[in-house]
């Protein structure tokens, strides 16, 4: 309840402006108070929050974190136990561990974010002139989005990489290239259930042309599913980049990603556990703060979905 | 229903041409020489180079290539692959059959385990069983399948001695990769499981069904099972056909000798027609299996009429 009022008392600057225009603004920032509210009181995504925003704070201070250069080799001092000079042990040409794993951070968060938003730009405009135009428009929209669906993630992944090569950007346009259809979708039925609304008749009625209705009224109201699609699936293109380097395909093996160093790891499977085990609980918490951070945000906008 | 079979068949059609574009682009026509790297250093003698470029038909006009590349492939003819010289059906086959091994024990693993662990949360709501198959569920979704196959190899290979560490043929070897495929699957069947009995559950014609002095056991197969089965139907059907397409990361990681193995030491190796013929499966298999599901949801739900 109190973020309500403080969010009442954010919109005050906007209550001395002529009532008219104030009105409209106040409902909107109450809507997002109670969606905060409701995000803030479920505990798993307060706990996704904090594992979120830990995951930034680690991927912009690493050198400053980072006890040893990630790159730096030292072939006198390879395959250290945890503990001494290198907390986490060293790998199998002596790079620290802990370095390595802090700078893992980075490349899993570049590529989570600018996947997911380059699949969301690309699904949202696509899905917004299919639902709102519908016809031949629809039809021949969809049968592109699905092509692109029919490619398993990680495989329509690889031919892209085939053609583009190693390396962080091919991997967020490959791993974007191959998501975008299901944002299309979700995007396109919602918009489906909310363009026969009475409130899109009442602004087509009032005059509003296309472009309003499709920005101003159909977008807000369907973007909610979209919105949890994206949080939640940052986890997932986090994996399926880490699930790429694994498989010697993703970013080079000398830069300092989870999935490399899990791929280095495999081979020491039982003699060396800490070169798998600490990587491992790095992507797992950081996929577990996305999942519950979008788990959250789907209650929270939409309580009705569950 | 006729009717919307062969318009599905038509849009299958559709999307598996388009497929062949975005393959036949990504692998001919853009940058990249696939004669470069075959033949080792033979091949950069340019009459070599020419030769090879003419046995694999790589100096026709594109169209052509794209219509002979097209032709092949839907007469199932992958041609012959860079490294063995041996045609790609015969190689894939044996890899093909291990992989739907691989994939119909997750599958089974999925439906055994998913259906249990929902059935029983559901049933008994905010007991002690729901809310630990609820939090594993959301757990397991945190764990990508190459953290939960190292974490089996290290728990039943190295310390309990119980299976072999890399794949040997035997169904022993088989336990482990299928639970690493199907943890995720399980743990998602189950939460959709869970959701929807607990809809059901809440329905009128479940209270009437109760109500009119029908034993549970009836209500509860003839009345709720059958109507909470439809998404997980739908889920397990496409999920399947993923997995078919080639498991690559559990494969890689057991060295299980499947398509998705072989996908990958393709890409390796720069061995087209492997690529090619893996991924025109895995598309086609993924695109079929969505039609059937597609026609499946009108055989189990009577009320959903295809037009």
């Amino acid at each position: 309840m109190s973020e309500l009022t403080k969010s009442t008392a954010g919109a005050g600057p906007a209550q001395t402006a002529p009532a008219a225009p104030a009105e409209p603004a106040i409902a909107r920032v109450t809507q997002w108070g109670e969606i905060r509210h409701r995000f803030l009181a479920n505990k798993l995504a307060v706990i996704g929050l904090v594992l979120v925003a830990l995951l930034f704070l680690v991927a912009i201070f690493a050198p400053l974190l980072s006890p040893h250069d990630p790159y730096a080799q030292d072939l006198t001092n390879t395959l250290q136990g945890p503990g001494g000079d290198h907390l986490l042990g060293t790998d199998a040409l002596g790079r620290d561990q802990l370095s390595r794993i802090l700078y893992g951070s980075r490349i899993a968060v570049v590529v989570g974010l600018a996947s997911i938003f380059l699949a969301c730009v690309i699904g949202i405009a696509v899905g917004a002139l299919a639902g709102y135009f519908g016809r031949g428009t629809d039809s021949v929209l969809m049968r592109i989005a699905d092509v692109f669906f029919a490619f398993p993630l990680l495989i329509g992944a690889i031919v892209i990489i085939i053609v583009m090569g190693r390396g962080v950007t091919p991997v967020i346009i490959s791993l974007a290239v191959f998501s975008w259809p299901t944002v299309s979708r979700l995007l396109r039925s919602s918009i489906l259930s909310v363009r026969e609304a009475d409130y899109v008749l009442a602004a087509r009625a009032l005059g509003a042309n296309t472009r309003r209705i499709i920005l101003r009224h159909i977008l807000p109201n369907s973007i909610a599913a979209v919105m949890a699609y994206a949080a939640f699936n940052v986890g997932g293109a986090i994996v399926a980049e880490a699930s790429l380097s694994f498989l010697g395909v993703g970013v080079s093996p000398e830069v300092p990603e989870w999935g490399n160093m899990l791929a280095a790891a495999k081979d020491f499977m039982g003699v060396k556990d800490y070169l798998w085990t600490y990587p491992s609980i790095a992507i797992v918490l950081t996929v577990l703060g996305f999942v519950f951070v979008g788990d959250g945000l789907r209650d929270a906008l939409d309580p009705k979905l569950r | 229903m006729g009717r919307y079979v062969i318009r599905r068949l038509g849009q299958m059609v559709v999307v598996l041409f388009g497929a062949t574009v975005v393959l036949f682009c990504c692998l001919f026509v853009l940058p990249g020489d696939p004669v470069g790297s075959l033949g080792g250093d033979k091949a950069r003698d340019p009459a070599v180079v020419e030769q090879l470029r003419e046995r694999y038909g790589l100096n026709d006009p594109l169209p052509v290539q794209y219509g002979n590349f097209v032709k092949n492939l839907a007469q199932g003819d992958l041609g012959e692959d860079f490294t063995q010289r041996r045609p790609v059906t015969e190689i894939l086959q044996p890899k093909l059959v291990n992989t739907a091994e691989l994939a119909i024990t997750a599958i089974v693993i999925d439906i055994v385990i998913g259906l249990l662990a929902g059935l029983v949360a559901a049933l008994f709501r905010y007991s002690f069983w729901d809310v630990l198959i609820t939090l594993l569920t959301t757990m397991a979704v945190g764990f990508p399948s190459f953290v939960i196959g190292m974490v089996l190899q290290k728990a039943f290979v190295v310390e309990l001695p119980w299976f072999p560490l890399i794949s040997d043929g035997t169904v022993n070897s088989l336990i482990l990769p299928a639970f690493t495929l199907a943890i995720l699957d399980a743990a998602l069947v189950a939460r959709l499981m869970r959701g929807t009995m607990l809809e059901v559950l809440r329905a009128d014609y479940v209270k009437t069904a109760i109500a009119k002095g029908l034993p549970r056991r009836t209500v509860l197969f003839k009345h709720v099972m059958r109507n909470s089965i439809i998404p997980v139907v739908t889920y397990l059907g496409i999920s399947f056909g993923t997995l078919l397409g080639g498991a690559l990361i559990t494969e890689a990681i057991f060295n299980w000798d499947g398509i998705g193995l072989a996908l990958v030491q393709a890409v390796q190796q720069q061995n087209n027609p492997i690529i090619i013929g893996v991924v025109s499966f895995g598309v086609a298999v993924f695109v079929l299996l969505n039609l059937i599901v597609d026609l499946l949801y009108a055989v189990l739900d009577p009320r959903i009429r295809l037009a």
